[in-house]
Protein backbone atom coordinates (compact mmCIF):
# COMPACT_ATOMS: atom_id res chain seq x y z
CA UNK A 1 0.00 0.00 0.00
CA UNK A 2 2.35 3.20 -1.48
CA UNK A 3 1.36 6.27 0.27
CA UNK A 4 0.61 9.85 -1.22
CA UNK A 5 0.18 12.85 0.16
CA UNK A 6 -2.75 15.39 0.51
CA UNK A 7 -2.00 18.52 -0.96
CA UNK A 8 -3.77 20.54 1.10
CA UNK A 9 -2.85 19.30 4.04
CA UNK A 10 0.84 19.11 3.13
CA UNK A 11 2.92 22.30 4.62
CA UNK A 12 5.89 21.09 2.95
CA UNK A 13 7.70 20.59 6.30
CA UNK A 14 9.82 18.46 5.37
CA UNK A 15 9.50 15.58 8.37
CA UNK A 16 9.20 12.72 5.35
CA UNK A 17 12.06 13.89 3.29
CA UNK A 18 13.96 13.16 5.55
CA UNK A 19 12.66 9.51 7.43
CA UNK A 20 12.46 7.72 4.24
CA UNK A 21 14.52 5.13 3.83
CA UNK A 22 13.88 4.58 0.15
CA UNK A 23 14.50 8.55 -0.08
CA UNK A 24 11.55 8.44 -2.07
CA UNK A 25 9.48 11.37 -0.50
CA UNK A 26 10.35 14.16 -2.34
CA UNK A 27 9.67 18.02 -2.19
CA UNK A 28 8.11 19.60 -5.18
CA UNK A 29 9.74 22.09 -6.39
CA UNK A 30 6.13 24.38 -7.91
CA UNK A 31 3.86 23.63 -5.14
CA UNK A 32 6.58 23.33 -2.58
CA UNK A 33 4.43 20.29 -0.73
CA UNK A 34 5.53 16.63 -0.13
CA UNK A 35 5.46 13.58 -2.78
CA UNK A 36 5.96 10.39 -3.40
CA UNK A 37 8.10 10.22 -6.51
CA UNK A 38 7.84 6.63 -7.00
CA UNK A 39 5.26 4.25 -5.23
CA UNK A 40 6.76 1.71 -7.19
CA UNK A 41 9.80 1.73 -4.77
CA UNK A 42 8.00 2.34 -1.88
CA UNK A 43 8.68 -0.35 1.10
CA UNK A 44 5.44 0.92 2.74
CA UNK A 45 7.03 1.56 5.92
CA UNK A 46 4.95 4.42 6.72
CA UNK A 47 7.75 5.48 8.49
CA UNK A 48 6.27 9.24 6.33
CA UNK A 49 2.65 8.78 7.47
CA UNK A 50 3.58 8.39 10.92
CA UNK A 51 6.17 11.67 11.06
CA UNK A 52 3.93 13.88 9.09
CA UNK A 53 2.43 16.74 11.70
CA UNK A 54 -0.24 17.38 9.89
CA UNK A 55 -1.85 13.96 8.81
CA UNK A 56 -1.52 14.64 4.98
CA UNK A 57 -0.41 11.36 4.20
CA UNK A 58 -2.35 8.86 3.43
CA UNK A 59 -2.41 5.22 2.36
CA UNK A 60 -3.76 3.89 -0.95
CA UNK A 61 -5.17 0.25 0.14
CA UNK A 62 -4.62 -3.05 -1.91
CA UNK A 63 -7.98 -3.99 -4.03
CA UNK A 64 -7.97 -7.27 -2.73
CA UNK A 65 -8.62 -6.32 1.07
CA UNK A 66 -9.79 -2.54 0.61
CA UNK A 67 -11.90 -1.73 -2.70
CA UNK A 68 -11.65 1.35 -4.44
CA UNK A 69 -13.43 3.64 -2.90
CA UNK A 70 -11.99 3.15 0.54
CA UNK A 71 -10.19 4.69 3.18
CA UNK A 72 -6.93 2.96 5.19
CA UNK A 73 -5.58 5.56 7.52
CA UNK A 74 -3.02 5.29 10.07
CA UNK A 75 -2.28 7.23 13.32
CA UNK A 76 0.94 6.67 15.73
CA UNK A 77 0.74 8.49 18.79
CA UNK A 78 4.45 8.62 20.02
CA UNK A 79 3.75 9.38 23.64
CA UNK A 80 0.97 6.91 24.02
CA UNK A 81 3.15 3.96 22.64
CA UNK A 82 0.55 3.01 20.26
CA UNK A 83 -0.76 2.87 16.37
CA UNK A 84 -4.25 3.15 15.35
CA UNK A 85 -5.76 2.26 11.81
CA UNK A 86 -8.93 2.81 10.65
CA UNK A 87 -10.24 0.52 7.65
CA UNK A 88 -13.49 1.65 6.29
CA UNK A 89 -14.96 0.24 3.00
CA UNK A 90 -17.10 1.76 0.48
CA UNK A 91 -19.98 1.11 1.12
CA UNK A 92 -19.76 2.49 4.83
CA UNK A 93 -20.47 -0.16 6.59
CA UNK A 94 -17.70 -1.97 7.40
CA UNK A 95 -15.47 0.44 9.63
CA UNK A 96 -12.54 -1.07 11.54
CA UNK A 97 -10.46 0.27 13.80
CA UNK A 98 -7.47 -1.26 15.08
CA UNK A 99 -4.94 -0.46 17.90
CA UNK A 100 -1.84 -2.23 18.78
CA UNK A 101 1.38 -1.04 20.74
CA UNK A 102 4.85 -0.06 19.13
CA UNK A 103 6.48 0.25 22.57
CA UNK A 104 5.55 -1.17 26.41
CA UNK A 105 8.14 0.85 28.05
CA UNK A 106 9.36 4.42 27.40
CA UNK A 107 11.65 5.11 24.42
CA UNK A 108 15.14 4.80 24.74
CA UNK A 109 14.72 3.19 27.97
CA UNK A 110 15.05 -0.32 26.48
CA UNK A 111 18.62 0.44 24.57
CA UNK A 112 21.38 -1.49 26.41
CA UNK A 113 24.51 -0.28 27.75
CA UNK A 114 26.80 -2.18 26.23
CA UNK A 115 29.90 -1.04 28.33
CA UNK A 116 27.70 -2.42 31.50
CA UNK A 117 28.13 -6.02 29.60
CA UNK A 118 30.05 -8.51 30.62
CA UNK A 119 32.30 -9.17 27.74
CA UNK A 120 33.02 -12.08 25.55
CA UNK A 121 35.10 -14.73 27.11
CA UNK A 122 38.43 -15.50 24.85
CA UNK A 123 36.29 -18.98 24.57
CA UNK A 124 33.32 -17.01 23.55
CA UNK A 125 35.08 -15.08 20.93
CA UNK A 126 36.63 -18.16 19.31
CA UNK A 127 33.39 -19.75 19.12
CA UNK A 128 31.11 -19.82 16.33
CA UNK A 129 28.29 -19.13 17.98
CA UNK A 130 27.07 -15.34 18.17
CA UNK A 131 27.80 -13.18 21.37
CA UNK A 132 24.43 -12.82 23.33
CA UNK A 133 22.31 -15.22 21.76
CA UNK A 134 19.29 -16.03 23.21
CA UNK A 135 19.36 -18.93 25.36
CA UNK A 136 16.82 -20.79 23.95
CA UNK A 137 18.65 -20.56 20.54
CA UNK A 138 21.56 -21.79 21.42
CA UNK A 139 23.27 -25.37 20.57
CA UNK A 140 25.62 -25.26 22.68
CA UNK A 141 24.32 -27.22 25.36
CA UNK A 142 22.90 -30.46 25.69
CA UNK A 143 19.68 -31.24 23.38
CA UNK A 144 18.19 -29.00 20.67
CA UNK A 145 16.65 -26.17 22.90
CA UNK A 146 12.82 -25.80 22.33
CA UNK A 147 10.22 -23.02 23.91
CA UNK A 148 9.28 -26.27 25.86
CA UNK A 149 12.30 -26.88 27.17
CA UNK A 150 13.13 -23.60 28.42
CA UNK A 151 9.72 -23.08 30.16
CA UNK A 152 7.97 -20.64 27.16
CA UNK A 153 5.32 -21.24 25.46
CA UNK A 154 3.53 -20.45 21.83
CA UNK A 155 0.61 -17.63 23.19
CA UNK A 156 -2.38 -17.16 20.67
CA UNK A 157 -2.18 -14.00 18.99
CA UNK A 158 0.27 -11.10 18.18
CA UNK A 159 3.64 -11.24 19.63
CA UNK A 160 5.25 -7.68 20.91
CA UNK B 1 14.11 59.16 4.97
CA UNK B 2 11.83 57.13 6.42
CA UNK B 3 9.30 59.56 6.67
CA UNK B 4 9.32 60.19 2.62
CA UNK B 5 6.77 59.87 0.75
CA UNK B 6 8.38 58.32 -2.78
CA UNK B 7 4.62 58.69 -4.77
CA UNK B 8 3.99 62.26 -3.82
CA UNK B 9 7.50 63.33 -5.42
CA UNK B 10 6.63 61.44 -8.38
CA UNK B 11 3.30 63.44 -9.26
CA UNK B 12 4.85 65.91 -11.15
CA UNK B 13 5.61 62.65 -13.16
CA UNK B 14 3.16 60.57 -12.76
CA UNK B 15 -0.71 61.56 -12.59
CA UNK B 16 -2.39 60.70 -8.98
CA UNK B 17 -5.42 59.43 -11.17
CA UNK B 18 -3.03 56.79 -13.24
CA UNK B 19 -1.37 55.46 -10.15
CA UNK B 20 -5.01 54.77 -8.79
CA UNK B 21 -6.05 53.48 -11.95
CA UNK B 22 -2.88 50.90 -11.79
CA UNK B 23 -3.82 49.98 -8.15
CA UNK B 24 -7.20 49.14 -9.15
CA UNK B 25 -6.00 47.43 -12.42
CA UNK B 26 -3.52 45.14 -10.28
CA UNK B 27 -6.68 44.43 -7.49
CA UNK B 28 -8.20 43.41 -10.64
CA UNK B 29 -5.41 40.90 -12.01
CA UNK B 30 -5.49 39.69 -8.12
CA UNK B 31 -9.19 38.62 -8.49
CA UNK B 32 -9.14 37.38 -11.83
CA UNK B 33 -5.89 35.06 -11.68
CA UNK B 34 -7.42 33.76 -8.32
CA UNK B 35 -10.75 32.94 -10.16
CA UNK B 36 -8.69 31.55 -12.81
CA UNK B 37 -6.46 29.69 -10.80
CA UNK B 38 -9.95 28.03 -8.89
CA UNK B 39 -11.42 26.67 -12.10
CA UNK B 40 -7.90 25.73 -13.35
CA UNK B 41 -7.34 23.59 -10.28
CA UNK B 42 -10.92 22.87 -9.45
CA UNK B 43 -9.83 23.92 -5.92
CA UNK B 44 -13.64 24.83 -4.54
CA UNK B 45 -15.17 21.87 -6.49
CA UNK B 46 -12.77 19.60 -4.28
CA UNK B 47 -13.38 21.58 -1.08
CA UNK B 48 -17.07 21.46 -1.61
CA UNK B 49 -17.07 17.94 -2.90
CA UNK B 50 -14.53 17.23 0.26
CA UNK B 51 -16.71 19.09 2.90
CA UNK B 52 -20.06 16.68 1.57
CA UNK B 53 -17.99 13.26 1.86
CA UNK B 54 -17.44 14.76 5.46
CA UNK B 55 -20.73 16.06 6.55
CA UNK B 56 -21.74 12.48 5.30
CA UNK B 57 -19.84 10.38 7.68
CA UNK B 58 -20.21 13.65 10.55
CA UNK B 59 -20.68 11.74 14.12
CA UNK B 60 -22.64 14.71 15.37
CA UNK B 61 -23.57 18.22 14.16
CA UNK B 62 -21.89 20.96 14.39
CA UNK B 63 -24.03 23.97 14.50
CA UNK B 64 -23.11 27.53 13.18
CA UNK B 65 -22.06 29.06 16.51
CA UNK B 66 -19.23 26.27 16.69
CA UNK B 67 -18.44 27.14 13.21
CA UNK B 68 -18.02 30.60 13.70
CA UNK B 69 -15.61 29.68 16.86
CA UNK B 70 -13.94 27.65 14.41
CA UNK B 71 -13.68 30.04 12.29
CA UNK B 72 -11.89 32.62 14.91
CA UNK B 73 -9.56 29.81 15.89
CA UNK B 74 -8.46 29.35 12.12
CA UNK B 75 -8.05 33.44 11.95
CA UNK B 76 -5.93 33.52 15.26
CA UNK B 77 -4.15 30.53 14.77
CA UNK B 78 -3.40 29.64 10.98
CA UNK B 79 -4.01 33.27 9.31
CA UNK B 80 -2.65 35.81 11.67
CA UNK B 81 0.03 33.52 13.53
CA UNK B 82 0.95 30.79 10.83
CA UNK B 83 0.20 28.09 13.58
CA UNK B 84 0.78 25.15 10.58
CA UNK B 85 4.44 25.36 10.28
CA UNK B 86 6.12 22.90 12.68
CA UNK B 87 9.44 25.00 11.99
CA UNK B 88 10.41 27.70 14.09
CA UNK B 89 12.47 29.22 11.18
CA UNK B 90 9.73 28.65 8.68
CA UNK B 91 7.29 30.42 10.73
CA UNK B 92 8.87 33.27 11.79
CA UNK B 93 10.26 34.16 7.61
CA UNK B 94 6.64 33.22 6.77
CA UNK B 95 5.32 36.08 9.55
CA UNK B 96 7.58 38.71 8.44
CA UNK B 97 6.91 37.94 4.97
CA UNK B 98 3.20 38.06 5.33
CA UNK B 99 2.71 41.06 7.55
CA UNK B 100 5.42 43.12 5.84
CA UNK B 101 3.35 41.97 2.35
CA UNK B 102 -0.01 43.39 4.30
CA UNK B 103 1.45 46.49 5.72
CA UNK B 104 3.44 47.58 2.25
CA UNK B 105 0.59 46.90 0.18
CA UNK B 106 -2.13 49.14 2.64
CA UNK B 107 0.26 51.58 3.39
CA UNK B 108 0.74 51.90 -0.83
CA UNK B 109 -2.83 52.54 -1.06
CA UNK B 110 -3.38 54.78 1.39
CA UNK B 111 -0.34 56.94 0.21
CA UNK B 112 -1.39 56.62 -3.54
CA UNK B 113 -5.11 57.33 -2.93
CA UNK B 114 -5.21 59.91 0.34
CA UNK B 115 -1.42 61.72 0.17
CA UNK B 116 -0.82 62.30 -3.43
CA UNK B 117 -2.48 65.28 -3.87
CA UNK B 118 -0.93 68.89 -3.45
CA UNK B 119 -1.38 70.03 0.17
CA UNK B 120 -1.76 67.04 1.73
CA UNK B 121 1.63 65.32 3.51
CA UNK B 122 1.74 62.20 4.51
CA UNK B 123 1.63 61.38 8.36
CA UNK B 124 5.12 59.98 9.43
CA UNK B 125 3.07 56.41 10.77
CA UNK B 126 2.08 55.30 7.01
CA UNK B 127 5.44 56.24 5.67
CA UNK B 128 7.57 54.78 8.43
CA UNK B 129 4.83 51.71 7.85
CA UNK B 130 5.58 51.57 4.23
CA UNK B 131 9.18 51.79 4.73
CA UNK B 132 9.11 49.22 7.69
CA UNK B 133 6.40 46.69 5.63
CA UNK B 134 8.85 46.68 3.05
CA UNK B 135 12.46 45.78 5.23
CA UNK B 136 10.13 42.91 7.20
CA UNK B 137 9.51 41.59 3.59
CA UNK B 138 12.48 41.80 2.71
CA UNK B 139 14.50 40.08 5.37
CA UNK B 140 11.70 37.48 5.56
CA UNK B 141 12.13 36.75 2.07
CA UNK B 142 15.89 36.51 1.73
CA UNK B 143 16.14 34.18 4.60
CA UNK B 144 13.76 32.52 2.84
CA UNK B 145 15.42 32.75 -0.86
CA UNK B 146 19.13 32.04 0.82
CA UNK B 147 18.48 29.32 3.85
CA UNK B 148 15.20 27.85 4.02
CA UNK B 149 14.14 27.43 0.53
CA UNK B 150 13.57 23.36 0.32
CA UNK B 151 15.56 22.88 -3.11
CA UNK B 152 18.72 25.63 -1.66
CA UNK B 153 18.75 22.83 1.37
CA UNK B 154 17.90 19.06 0.17
CA UNK B 155 18.61 19.38 -3.35
CA UNK B 156 21.45 21.61 -4.13
CA UNK B 157 19.67 24.37 -6.01
CA UNK B 158 22.21 27.15 -5.77
CA UNK B 159 20.50 30.80 -5.00
CA UNK B 160 20.61 32.05 -8.40
CA UNK B 161 18.77 29.04 -9.95
CA UNK B 162 15.45 30.19 -10.69
CA UNK B 163 13.07 27.24 -11.07
CA UNK B 164 9.97 28.95 -13.10
CA UNK B 165 6.79 28.66 -11.51
CA UNK B 166 7.91 27.75 -7.76
CA UNK B 167 10.04 30.99 -7.43
CA UNK B 168 7.70 33.47 -9.52
CA UNK B 169 5.33 34.34 -6.02
CA UNK B 170 8.85 34.93 -3.55
CA UNK B 171 11.24 36.57 -6.18
CA UNK B 172 8.03 38.83 -6.93
CA UNK B 173 7.64 39.80 -3.69
CA UNK B 174 11.83 40.06 -3.33
CA UNK B 175 12.22 42.19 -5.83
CA UNK B 176 9.02 44.05 -5.10
CA UNK B 177 10.26 45.43 -1.76
CA UNK B 178 13.80 45.72 -2.76
CA UNK B 179 13.50 47.74 -5.81
CA UNK B 180 10.63 50.56 -4.09
CA UNK B 181 12.97 50.43 -1.03
CA UNK B 182 16.01 51.45 -3.16
CA UNK B 183 13.63 53.97 -5.37
CA UNK B 184 12.59 55.37 -1.87
CA UNK B 185 15.87 56.01 -0.57
CA UNK B 186 17.58 57.03 -4.10
CA UNK B 187 14.72 58.79 -6.30
CA UNK B 188 16.16 57.20 -8.82
CA UNK B 189 13.73 56.26 -12.12
CA UNK B 190 15.20 52.93 -12.55
CA UNK B 191 14.75 51.43 -9.61
CA UNK B 192 10.97 53.10 -10.01
CA UNK B 193 10.69 51.45 -13.42
CA UNK B 194 11.61 47.91 -11.71
CA UNK B 195 9.06 48.46 -8.99
CA UNK B 196 6.56 48.98 -11.31
CA UNK B 197 7.82 45.74 -13.64
CA UNK B 198 8.04 43.87 -10.48
CA UNK B 199 4.55 44.60 -9.13
CA UNK B 200 3.23 43.94 -12.36
CA UNK B 201 4.77 40.33 -12.34
CA UNK B 202 3.71 39.80 -8.63
CA UNK B 203 0.48 40.47 -8.99
CA UNK B 204 0.09 39.72 -12.71
CA UNK B 205 0.82 35.75 -12.70
CA UNK B 206 -1.51 35.04 -9.89
CA UNK B 207 -2.35 32.01 -12.11
CA UNK B 208 0.81 31.00 -12.34
CA UNK B 209 2.21 31.60 -9.02
CA UNK B 210 1.49 30.49 -5.42
CA UNK B 211 -0.21 33.98 -4.30
CA UNK B 212 -3.27 32.43 -4.41
CA UNK B 213 -2.38 29.98 -1.28
CA UNK B 214 -3.30 32.72 0.91
CA UNK B 215 -7.25 32.55 0.14
CA UNK B 216 -6.95 28.61 -0.06
CA UNK B 217 -4.96 27.41 2.82
CA UNK B 218 -7.55 29.62 5.14
CA UNK B 219 -9.95 27.63 3.47
CA UNK B 220 -8.29 24.22 4.23
CA UNK B 221 -7.71 24.93 7.48
CA UNK B 222 -10.67 26.00 8.08
CA UNK B 223 -12.23 22.60 6.59
CA UNK B 224 -9.94 20.54 9.08
CA UNK B 225 -11.03 21.98 12.20
CA UNK B 226 -14.71 21.58 11.78
CA UNK B 227 -14.10 17.62 10.21
CA UNK B 228 -12.32 17.55 13.75
CA UNK B 229 -15.00 18.76 15.14
CA UNK B 230 -18.14 17.29 13.68
CA UNK B 231 -16.33 13.59 14.45
CA UNK B 232 -15.56 12.31 10.56
CA UNK B 233 -11.98 13.64 10.91
CA UNK B 234 -11.13 13.02 7.70
CA UNK B 235 -11.78 8.92 8.57
CA UNK B 236 -8.33 9.30 10.84
CA UNK B 237 -8.36 6.91 14.13
CA UNK B 238 -10.05 8.40 16.79
CA UNK B 239 -7.72 9.54 19.78
CA UNK B 240 -7.96 6.07 22.40
CA UNK B 241 -7.81 6.89 25.68
CA UNK B 242 -5.87 3.79 27.20
CA UNK B 243 -6.72 3.60 30.37
CA UNK B 244 -10.39 3.73 29.11
CA UNK B 245 -11.99 0.01 30.15
CA UNK B 246 -13.90 0.33 26.76
CA UNK B 247 -10.83 -0.06 24.61
CA UNK B 248 -9.21 -2.43 26.97
CA UNK B 249 -12.25 -4.56 26.02
CA UNK B 250 -12.09 -3.59 22.52
CA UNK B 251 -8.32 -4.26 22.18
CA UNK B 252 -7.13 -6.86 24.95
CA UNK B 253 -3.55 -6.24 23.71
CA UNK B 254 -3.45 -3.43 25.23
CA UNK B 255 -3.61 -4.07 29.12
CA UNK B 256 -1.77 -7.26 28.31
CA UNK B 257 1.39 -5.82 27.19
CA UNK B 258 1.04 -2.03 28.33
CA UNK B 259 -0.51 -2.59 31.34
CA UNK B 260 -3.79 -0.35 32.48
CA UNK B 261 -2.50 2.59 33.07
CA UNK B 262 0.57 2.87 29.95
CA UNK B 263 2.84 6.07 31.10
CA UNK B 264 4.09 8.46 28.40
CA UNK B 265 6.47 7.21 26.24
CA UNK B 266 8.30 10.39 25.50
CA UNK B 267 9.11 11.25 21.89
CA UNK B 268 10.29 8.67 20.19
CA UNK B 269 11.23 9.43 16.84
CA UNK B 270 10.12 12.81 17.42
CA UNK B 271 12.76 13.28 19.46
CA UNK B 272 15.40 14.49 17.12
CA UNK B 273 14.23 17.04 14.92
CA UNK B 274 14.56 16.49 10.72
CA UNK B 275 17.93 18.63 10.36
CA UNK B 276 17.24 18.50 6.04
CA UNK B 277 15.20 21.69 6.20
Amino acid sequence: MPTFVKMTRCDGCGHCVDICPSDIMHIDKTTRRAYNIEPNMCWECYSCVKACPHNAIDVRGYADFAPLGHSVRVKRDEEKGVIAWRIKFRNGETDMDLLAPITTKPWGSGTPVLRDVEPPTDAQRNSQLLFNEPKYIRFDEGDIHTLESNNLEMKAGVYY
Amino acid sequence: MLTNNPFADITALISPEVMQGYVVLMILLVIGGTVLDMMHKQSAKYFFETSKQAQADAKQEVDSGQKAKLAMKTVANEVLTSSEFANTKRRLSHLMTMYGFIFFVITTALLIFKYTGSGTEAPALVTVLWHIGAWSLCVGGYWFWFAIRVDVASEGVKWYQFNGRGDLFILGLLFTATFALLWSFTGSMLFFALFILSSTVLFGSVYWSKFAHMFFKPAAAYQKKVAQADGSNENLPADFDLSDPAVHAKFPDIPEYMGKNPPNMGLGIKNEAPNHF
